[in-house]
């Protein structure tokens, strides 16, 4: 775990809902081109840390947050912080397919076109439509509405949508809760594809999920990082008993 | 008390237990029964023995099969995915006692035809500690006892030492009187197979570890 540098680097987390701590104290290191998933009961953090790394929590009124949060070094909490270069930087695939209302094609192009990009769109569809795994889906139809498309295509397109803006990392948070298990296969099969060119942190209900797809797991319980670590290790041989009674389904 | 929402699957782990358990009784009772037909020259009970095997056999299929049903349809992690992997290794060394013990029995009914050489005083000595032994290593494994397993491993240098003593006499025997040789290694082999039961306990016991602490050593070597 220590050979790479942290491409995240969270040191002494701790973020508030008003009076309400929501996350205690996390410390941990993210690696390049690793899964990385946390897991946990509902309520455990795990959902509002994946969202202090691209501070979608900022949108939330009455939050505060102290502790520092690196990506590539910044931290991403300074006053100077571009939160839209952020966002760009880190990307996010929610809950819910949510793909906008307007082609496929224009789904892809949306955060390019924003930017300003008007040349190349069509190689860039392609390439994107290509990675995300939907290419041969819908190459026919690149102009039909985005919500003509099946849950597991749409959840598709929108981490299409995501990769056009040309993100180091994209934050998935609980992709196939959504999904039917073949579809889930397929996205679970896609994050193993784009680890080589991304850095993915997701967030699952799902443990065996979380056992399949990461490299690396985090058990969150009450606001905590009970336990960080190989996933390997986690799933056979966890040192934390809360994180075993977790997994297993005993609560000591 | 640790609370279980996982009733169903905790069920299906006590009963695989208790059907260990089961098997390794019956292993158990082969082993006593194929020395007390060895020294007590019983025929009778040597093909009991030897009919034993096939529920021990069905035992091992039957076992597995559950264990093969949680791993696919619990998805069991941590501890409770290395109790069913130390399970499945357990039941191989427990079916191979079983024909361990059935080796014996056939040599038992060999041996039963035939005036013996010596009287046979240090086999069923030897044979207590390996059925001990076996005993223990389930216990230790019902009862998740590290400290028991630790006891049951010093047990195999009694077994060892049996081993090599019943060796040695034999083939004193053997170069006093080349005319028994073919009795004596009937008995060589039986302590053979005694010593190999013995190393199948160490082997729980090694197992019975690795499911507590998730590290496997040899333990005697």
């Amino acid at each position: 775990m220590e050979t790479a540098a942290c491409i995240i680097d969270v040191n002494k987390l701790n973020f508030y809902y008003g009076k309400f701590q929501a996350l205690k104290d996390i410390t941990l290191c993210l690696k390049p081109h690793k899964i990385t998933a946390f897991i946990g009961p509902s309520g455990c953090g795990k959902s509002t840390f994946l969202r202090t790394l691209n501070r979608m929590n900022d949108l939330i009124a009455g939050v505060r947050i102290n502790g520092k949060v690196l990506i590539d070094g910044r931290n991403i909490y300074a006053p100077d912080m571009d939160v839209v270069e952020l966002r760009r930087r880190v990307g996010m695939v929610f809950q819910r397919p949510n793909p906008f209302p307007m082609s496929i094609y224009d789904n892809v192009t949306y955060a390019p076109r924003m930017k300003g990009q008007s040349r190349g769109l069509d190689d860039l569809v392609e390439r994107t439509l290509v990675r995300a795994a939907l290419w041969d889906e819908v190459k026919d139809k690149l102009k039909v509405s985005a919500l003509s498309l099946s849950g597991g295509q749409q959840q598709r397109l929108c981490i299409a949508r995501a990769l056009a803006a040309d993100p180091g990392i994209l934050l998935m948070d609980e992709p196939c809760s959504s999904l039917d298990p073949v579809s889930t296969l397929r996205i679970e099969e896609l994050m193993q594809d784009l680890k080589s060119e991304y850095t993915i942190i997701i967030v699952t209900h799902n443990m065996q999920q979380a056992a399949r797809v990461a490299d690396y797991t985090g058990f969150f319980l009450s606001g905590e990082l009970i336990e960080f670590g190989d996933s390997n290790k986690i799933f056979t041989k966890p040192d934390d008993k809360r994180t075993e009674g977790y997994i297993t389904g005993r609560f000591g | 008390m640790t609370e279980s929402i996982r009733k169903t699957f905790d069920e299906q782990l006590s009963d695989m237990q208790q059907e260990i358990v089961c098997m390794g009784s019956m292993v158990e009772q082969m082993v006593h029964h194929a020395i007390k037909a060895l020294s007590e020259r019983d025929i009778e009970l040597a093909e009991r023995v030897i009919r034993m095997d096939d529920a021990v056999d069905d035992l091992d299929i039957s076992i597995e099969g559950r264990c093969m049903r949680m791993l696919a349809l619990q998805q069991p992690v941590a501890r409770d995915l290395r109790t069913i992997g130390t399970s499945m290794k357990i039941i191989t060394d427990l079916e191979r006692m079983g024909d361990h013990a059935v080796d014996i029995a056939k040599l038992a009914r060999t041996l039963a035809e035939q005036p013996l050489f010596k009287p046979i005083v240090d086999i069923p000595k030897m044979a207590a500690v390996a059925q001990k032994m076996l005993r223990e290593s389930l216990q230790a494994f019902v009862n998740r006892d590290i400290d028991l397993v630790q006891k049951m491993v010093a047990d195999d240098d009694a077994v060892d030492a049996l081993y090599r003593r019943i060796y040695d006499e034999i083939v004193d025997y053997m170069e006093k009187d080349p005319g028994i040789i073919r009795q004596a290694i009937i008995l060589l082999r039986v302590a053979r197979f005694l010593e190999r039961i013995a190393d199948h306990a160490t082997n729980i016991g090694e197992r019975v570890i690795f499911m507590e602490t998730g590290v496997l050593e040899e333990l005697n070597i």
